[in-house]
C-alpha cells in the first residue's frame, strides 16, 4: 500500500439556514481554502471525488453545478458518490493506491434546510414494505436508542450526558452550529430528545490526499491513513442487532484500529445513542477524547458530516494534537453503513 | 506501483425491456447479479465488495439505493460503494470496482449498474426546472438537437447520415438476446418516415426508456487463471469530466472525450484506433452521436466521422463495427447503458457475443458519456493480458 495522508482539511461555518446561498455557494469557499493551503491549482489535483444526494437538492444530476464550480477546464479526472463524501475520500485513496495520480481534491456538501429532512431520510428506506410507511430518521434512532435502554447499556442520564459534552467540546469549534450547555429540551420521539439529536443544517467540507513525499511537501504534519475500511449491513432493521454494529467492529479490524490505542476519535454519531453503539464496537474507554470537535451533535450538514469526521481527525495530527486519531463515518437509517479510518502523525510511534 | 492486471470473467445482463413489472428493483438487480457469478462460475461468497451505479435517484424515487440494495447484492458484511456520474455512471461504476482489483484493495469484486425507468418517467426527470436552466429544454434531446445540427453545419454532413446509424443499430439488435427494442420489420424507409421529435432528430433515431441490469465480475491474476471462460483484459481505462457550459466549450466534440480517449490509448498503446480496434460499444442515445464521437475518440479526422458511417465501416460486417449490440439506440436503463459498452466491449473480445460477435475480435473498445456531454468514462479490453 501506497502512503496516503490528509494534508488539508476545511469545512463551512454549518448554519440552520442559508436561503440567500445555493450549493455551490456554499462549496466554493471551502475549495479555495484547502487549495490555498497547499498551494495546489485545480489543474494541479490528480484526481477529484465528490460526494452529495440529488434528494437533498431536490433536483437530478445536482453534482454538475458544483463541478462547475471546481472550474473543470481544461478537464480533470473526477467522479462522483452519491453518498457522504467520507466514501469520495475512500474513492480517492483507491485511485491513489492503483499509482495513477499522487494528489486528490475531495469535497462533498448538503443544505438540509430547504426541505424536511425528517421526511427526504424515509426515501431511503425499502421502497415496497418500508418507505410507503414514512417511518423517519429520528423514529428509527429512537427504536435503536430504546432498544439500547433495554437492553441495560445505557439511559436517559447518560445520554443527555453525551450530548452535553458533545456541545460543550463543540465550543472551541468556530464552525460548530449548537455549542455550549443546550437543554436537553422535550421529547421528540421517545426515549429521544430534542438534546439527543442533530441539528438540521447546511454546510460543506473538502480534503485534500496527498502521497508519499508529495504529502510531506505540501503538509508539515500529514495525517497518514494507516488503513481505511468500510462495511454495510443488512437493511431491514428487523435482521439486524440493534444494539451492535458488527460492520463497524469489522471496518476498525480491517483499518487496523485495535493494532495500537488511539488517543483521538471522531464518530459520526447523529444521535447521542449511536455514540453508545459506536463506542462498544470500536472498545473505545474514556482514555480516548471522542469528538473533540463536538461531532454530528454540533454539526450534522448531511452528506458532509462523515467527511468532516475524517478532517477534524486529521486537523487534530496536522495540529499535534494527536499521534493517532480514529474517523469514522455512517450511512444509512441506524448506523446500517460504516467507515473506519486511522489516521496518525509522521512520529506517532517513531 | 501495485497496478493488479484487471479481468472480467463474468457478466450478466437483464432482457431489457419497456416495463419490468414482474420484479422489484431488488429482483431486477439480482437476476443480472446471479448471471454474472453464474458465467464466472463464482457464488456470492467470492465476492470481496459491491460497487454500483445509477443515474439519478428520482428516475425511482428511491433515495441512495444501495443501502436497501445490500442484501440483494450479497454485499451484508462487505464494503459497497454507489457511484453516480451522470449518463456515464455505467462505465465509471466499472472503473471504480476495476480500481479496487487494480490497487489491489480487492481480489474480486462485483459491479453492477441499473435503471428501472418504468418506475417514473425519465423525460421529466431530466427537464430540470427553472431557474435552474431555462424552459423548453425538454429531455435530453432537446438539450442534444442543437449539437447535433451544428455538427451537421460544421462537417456538411448530408441529413441521411443519421437514419443510417438508426437503422444499423435497430438491425444489430436482432442479434443480441438482451436487447430492447427488436423490430424485425425495420427497413430504412420506416426510419427515415418516423415523427420528427427535436429537429434533426427523429424518433426513430432515440434511444428508448428499458427497466434493465448488467453486472461484472472483474478479479485480479490469480482470479482469471481459474476462470473457466475466457477472460477479457481491462488495457486502459480513464474519466475525464469538464463543466457544462464554459467560453470555449465545443460541444460537437468536447475536449474531456478526447482527452480521456487519449489517456486510455496511451494506457493500452494503441497508436492508431482506426487500426488496432476491432470493435466499438459506443455511448450513442441519439444516432447521429456515432459520426460524432468517431471523431472524438480519434477514429476519423475531424470532419470525416459520418464519411465512415455512410460507408459501411461501421457496420456489424464492417472494418470498424459500432454498437454490434445494437448500442444505446436500441437499449437504455439509463444508469445501466454505460456498463453494458463495457460489458459488451468485453463480450466481444472474450469471442462470446454470439450472434452479434464481431469475428476475431481482440480489442474493443466500451464508451460511455454524461450529463451535458460533459463526463466521460472509457475502458479499453483485450483478449491477451496487458503486456506491461
Amino acid at each position: 500500500m501506497r502512503d496516503v495522508a490528509i494534508v488539508a482539511f476545511a469545512q463551512t461555518d454549518h448554519l440552520r439556514q442559508t436561503d440567500e446561498l445555493s450549493e455551490v455557494e456554499i462549496l466554493m469557499p471551502v475549495l479555495h481554502q484547502v487549495l490555498d493551503a497547499t498551494g495546489l491549482r485545480a489543474s494541479d489535483i490528480g484526481f477529484t471525488c465528490s460526494g452529495s444526494s440529488d434528494y437533498l437538492a431536490g433536483r437530478a444530476f445536482s453534482f454538475t453545478m458544483a463541478l462547475d464550480g471546481v472550474g473543470a477546464n481544461p478537464p480533470i479526472s473526477e467522479s462522483h458518490v452519491e453518498m457522504d463524501g467520507a466514501w469520495a475520500l475512500y474513492e480517492a485513496w483507491v485511485k491513489i493506491q492503483t499509482g495513477q495520480a499522487d494528489t486528490a481534491l475531495v469535497y462533498s456538501y448538503g443544505k438540509s434546510s430547504p426541505g424536511e429532512v425528517r421526511d427526504v431520510l424515509t426515501r431511503q428506506l425499502d421502497p415496497y414494505y418500508v418507505g410507503p410507511l414514512w417511518p423517519d430518521s429520528v423514529a428509527l434512532a429512537a427504536l435503536q436508542a430504546q432498544a439500547l435502554i433495554d437492553a441495560g447499556d445505557t439511559d436517559e442520564t447518560a445520554l443527555a450526558a453525551i450530548a452535553h459534552r458533545s456541545r460543550v467540546a463543540a465550543a472551541d469549534n468556530p464552525h460548530a452550529q449548537l455549542k455550549g450547555a443546550v437543554p436537553a429540551g422535550d421529547y421528540v420521539v421517545r426515549p429521544l430528545r430534542t438534546g439527543d439529536c442533530p441539528p438540521v443544517g447546511d454546510g460543506a467540507a473538502a480534503v485534500i490526499l496527498a502521497a508519499g513525499d508529495t504529502a510531506r511537501a505540501l503538509c508539515p504534519r500529514p495525517a497518514w491513513i494507516r488503513g481505511i475500511d468500510h462495511r454495510i449491513e443488512a437493511h431491514s432493521l428487523g435482521v439486524r442487532e440493534l444494539t451492535d454494529s458488527p460492520s463497524t467492529r469489522l471496518a476498525a479490524t480491517r483499518a487496523g484500529a485495535f493494532e495500537r490505542p488511539v488517543d483521538t476519535a471522531e464518530l459520526h454519531a447523529p444521535f447521542t445513542s449511536q455514540e453508545v453503539v459506536l463506542r462498544k464496537a470500536l472498545r473505545l474507554d474514556d482514555s480516548v477524547d471522542v469528538n473533540p470537535s463536538g461531532g454530528a451533535l454540533a454539526a450534522n450538514p448531511v452528506m458532509a458530516a462523515g467527511l468532516i469526521r475524517l478532517g477534524e481527525a486529521a486537523a487534530r495530527i496536522h495540529r499535534g494534537e494527536s499521534d493517532r486519531a480514529l474517523a469514522h463515518a455512517t450511512s444509512g437509517p441506524c448506523l446500517q453503513q460504516n467507515m473506519v479510518a486511522v489516521l496518525e502523525g509522521e512520529s506517532a510511534h517513531a | 506501483m501495485p497496478e493488479e492486471p484487471v479481468a472480467v470473467v463474468g457478466i450478466g445482463q437483464t432482457k431489457h425491456v419497456a416495463a419490468r413489472r414482474d420484479v422489484s428493483i431488488a429482483g431486477l438487480v439480482r437476476e443480472a447479479a446471479v448471471r454474472a457469478l453464474e458465467d464466472a462460475a463464482l457464488t456470492w461468497a467470492d465476492i470481496d465488495a459491491v460497487v454500483i451505479g445509477k443515474a439519478p435517484d428520482f428516475f425511482e424515487g428511491l433515495m441512495m439505493p444501495e443501502l436497501y440494495l445490500a442484501d440483494a447484492l450479497g454485499a451484508v458484511g462487505k464494503p459497497m460503494l454507489r457511484v453516480h456520474t451522470a449518463g456515464s455512471v455505467g462505465g465509471s461504476t466499472a472503473l471504480v470496482a476495476a480500481n479496487l482489483v487494480s490497487a489491489r484493495v480487492h481480489r474480486t469484486v462485483l459491479t453492477l449498474a441499473f435503471e428501472k425507468q418504468s418506475e417514473s418517467n425519465a423525460m421529466w426527470g431530466l427537464s430540470l426546472p427553472i431557474p435552474f436552466q431555462q424552459p423548453l429544454l425538454a429531455g435530453a434531446g432537446g438539450f442534444f438537437a442543437p449539437h447535433v445540427r451544428a455538427y451537421m453545419r460544421r462537417t456538411g454532413a448530408p441529413d441521411t447520415v443519421g437514419s443510417l446509424v438508426a437503422y444499423k443499430d435497430r438491425r444489430n439488435a436482432l442479434k443480441n438476446p438482451y436487447a430492447h427494442i427488436h423490430d424485425p420489420d425495420i427497413t430504412l424507409e420506416k426510419v427515415r418516415s418516423a415523427p420528427m421529435l427535436w429537429d434533426p432528430i427523429r424518433y426513430s433515431e432515440t434511444c428508448p426508456s428499458s427497466d434493465g441490469a448488467c453486472a461484472m465480475v472483474l478479479t485480479d491474476r490469480a482470479g482469471a487463471a481459474r476462470s473457466p471462460q475466457p477472460p477479457a483484459w481491462v488495457h486502459g481505462g480513464a474519466m475525464r469530466s469538464e463543466p457544462t457550459l464554459f467560453a470555449g466549450k465545443d460541444f460537437v466534440s468536447p475536449r474531456a472525450g478526447r482527452d480521456c480517449a487519449a489517456d486510455v490509448y496511451r494506457q493500452a498503446g494503441i497508436g492508431d484506433p482506426r487500426r488496432e480496434i476491432d470493435a466499438v460499444e459506443m455511448y450513442v442515445p441519439f444516432s447521429w452521436y456515432e459520426p460524432m464521437w468517431l471523431e472524438n475518440l480519434g477514429f476519423a479526422d475531424e470532419g470525416e466521422g459520418w464519411k465512415l458511417t455512410e460507408s459501411g465501416v461501421t457496420e456489424l460486417d464492417g472494418d470498424l463495427p459500432v454498437n454490434p449490440s445494437g448500442g444505446v439506440l436500441s437499449t437504455n436503463p439509463i444508469g445501466a447503458s454505460g456498463m453494458i459498452r463495457f460489458a459488451e466491449a468485453a463480450l466481444q473480445v472474450r469471442g462470446q457475443a454470439g450472434e452479434h460477435q464481431v469475428a476475431g475480435a481482440r480489442k474493443a473498445l466500451g464508451h460511455a458519456y454524461g450529463g451535458g456531454a460533459q463526463f466521460f468514462s472509457m475502458w479499453l479490453v483485450g483478449a491477451e493480458p496487458p503486456s506491461s
